[in-house]
């Protein structure tokens, strides 16, 4: 299965890494932001999946960019390697204390409470002198894979690490999905009565999936604070960071691995493109393309490619 | 015979409603127990306790011997207690054969013959499935979704998962209500012959006599919290107390009465 799963996003992965050296810098800048964002919308998939939806997920997206730049301003490390292992970690762990509660609740009981969650960390972020405030932190030159990017730029750098990050977690969370555990997704949206009496613990099976949409979060976040350089509370843990993130996986549906990098990618080339060209109603184009998605595109825009599938 | 199952002084209150009063009864394994009782006479409550839906205020209860009382579903399922439910608990947006194989997925994960990561669709487990399905005569429905079976189907699928396991006691609770007149037997049948090739411990909370009498070793009668008669169904049906508390028609069926329990 391991190897299906390899002969298909294997030759993709392939094609992005040579794009990286063909593609002018503003797109592959917006590429790796877009897929940066993916990686968090995976982690949405996993939990969408069981039902679950979090506006909450800026809580570990934030803390893996504060975790991997304040690793490198206060360590020196600056291995983006390890800065994105931090990320992740941090992500995972944030999501494994958030978890003990949030993994109680259901609907829209969880959805308010992840909310609650990002926000409180937003408040201390504001609030405080040492991480910045609202100023936030800047990191330092990175390198990757001991390769110095302060001459050259990390433009490149960045969009290799973020492809092939998003290759590797794309093929964990497939793993994941289809083993027993990943699998009891659906039976937990459906009846949780049933599950747990077939001997399973259902707030076990959700607490798991936090975790991993936490870690994958977080790493999204250390890879954008790589990539930008730069951190702030509004960018990483303000509740909009959330909505955007529920807003990509609603345009990219749950049907695939594949599906949060490509609603991810055009979720960020239609925003650029509005801002650039309609800065007065960025937000209104947006929305726009949400509904007409919502009412014509229900399984979001991976449904495109089943549906030519099926009829194919 | 040693008990596989016992009740000792079970009791259970909702503030100022009891539910339960009193409640002590041992079950030999391979035995059928037919659990009758009038709405609200504590049946329900009985089979949520043992299954640890609900704990008991106060009384204990033994499986092979164990203190289970406190317990989660979780938990007694994995001791090898299991239970369908008065409404299938099914997964209704998922196939029949589908519901089946995470059953088989689960119980296989349980019993260590699955691998944590290994999948869980795989082409051995849905043969099984579709095996079993077949046993319980629904194989004809395994492409179907589970939400829109008839309501016999779903009461199958629901007891078929509920052993999936192969648990040593499972507790059904009204396996024909909402099932038609004509299915019921056929509904019974099928379940009782696999239970039984099973070698499981059946206790079923039912209303139709007819399905007690045909299919019970041992009926255990509730009324208002507790068990007023407990022995074999030719016995225990015909006593006063059961037919004018539990069955309700005593003057209809029996015009020359019948003796005290």
């Amino acid at each position: 299965m391991q190897q299906m799963i390899l002969t298909r996003l294997g030759p993709l992965t392939a094609a992005l890494l040579v794009l990286g050296f063909v593609l002018p810098e503003w797109l592959l800048s917006l590429s790796t932001v877009a897929f940066a964002k993916g990686l968090v919308v995976l982690g949405l998939l996993v939990l969408w999946r069981a039902g679950l939806v979090s506006f909450g997920q800026a809580l570990y997206f934030a803390g893996g960019a504060y975790a991997a730049g304040l690793l490198a301003l206060n360590t020196g490390i600056n291995e983006a390697l390890i800065l994105v292992l931090a990320g992740a970690l941090a992500g995972a762990f944030l999501a494994y204390v958030a978890g003990l509660l949030l993994a109680r609740y259901r609907a829209i009981f969880f959805a308010m409470l992840s909310l609650a969650f990002s926000m409180i960390l937003y408040g201390v972020l504001v609030k405080n002198a040492e991480l910045g405030s609202t100023d936030g932190i800047g990191l330092p030159p990175v390198t990757f894979l001991g390769f110095d990017t302060a001459d050259s730029g990390r433009t490149i750098p960045a969009y290799i690490l973020v492809v092939v990050l998003a290759f590797l977690s794309a093929i964990m969370v497939e793993v994941y999905l289809r083993s027993l555990r990943g699998s009891l997704a659906e039976p937990i949206r459906d009846n949780e009565v049933r599950v747990e009496y077939l001997g399973l613990s259902v707030r076990g099976l959700i607490h798991t999936k936090l975790v991993i949409a936490g870690a994958l979060a977080g790493l999204g976040g250390a890879v954008t604070a790589i990539a930008i350089g730069h951190i702030d509370p509004d960018a990483t843990a303000y509740w909009t960071i959330s909505g955007g993130f529920v807003f990509i996986t609603i345009l990219a549906g749950a049907g695939s691995v594949l599906a949060p990098f490509v609603g991810a990618l055009v979720f960020e080339l239609v925003r650029s493109y509005a801002v650039a060209y309609a800065p007065e109603l960025w937000q209104l184009i947006l929305g726009t393309a949400l509904l007409l998605v919502i009412m014509f595109l229900p399984g979001g825009l991976w449904s495109l490619f089943t549906r030519k599938r099926q009829e194919g | 015979m040693e008990a596989i199952l016992s009740a000792d002084a079970l009791n259970k209150s909702f503030g100022q409603v009891i539910a339960a009063r009193d409640i002590t009864v041992a079950i030999p394994a391979r035995q059928t127990v037919g659990i009758i009782g009038a709405n609200g006479a504590g049946k329900t409550t009985f089979v949520n306790m043992i299954t640890g839906y609900l704990h008991p205020t106060s009384g204990r209860i033994r499986f092979q011997g164990k203190d289970i009382t406190g317990l989660g579903p979780k938990e007694i399922t994995r001791l090898g207690v299991c239970r369908s439910f008065q409404i299938a608990q099914i997964f209704p947006t998922m196939t029949t054969l589908e519901n089946m194989v995470v059953a088989l997925g689960v119980a296989d994960r349980l019993a260590g013959r699955s691998g944590l990561l290994q999948p869980l669709r795989q082409a051995g487990r849905e043969a099984r499935a579709q095996e079993v399905l077949d046993h319980y005569g629904i194989a004809d429905y395994g492409a179907q979704l589970a939400g829109v079976l008839p309501q016999g189907v779903r009461k199958l699928l629901d007891i078929a998962m509920a052993v999936a396991s192969e648990p040593k006691v499972v507790l059904l609770d009204e396996p024909t209500s909402g099932v038609s007149a004509e299915e019921k037997f056929a509904t019974m049948d099928a379940v009782i012959r696999a239970l039984n090739e099973q070698g499981i411990t059946v206790l079923f909370v039912e209303h139709d006599m007819e399905i007690v009498e045909r299919y019970a070793d041992r009926v255990l009668a509730f009324y208002d919290g507790t068990i007023i008669a407990d022995g074999p169904p030719a016995e225990t049906l015909i006593m006063r107390d059961v037919r004018e508390f539990v069955i309700g028609d005593f003057q209809l069926r029996h015009p020359e009465g019948g003796g005290h329990a």
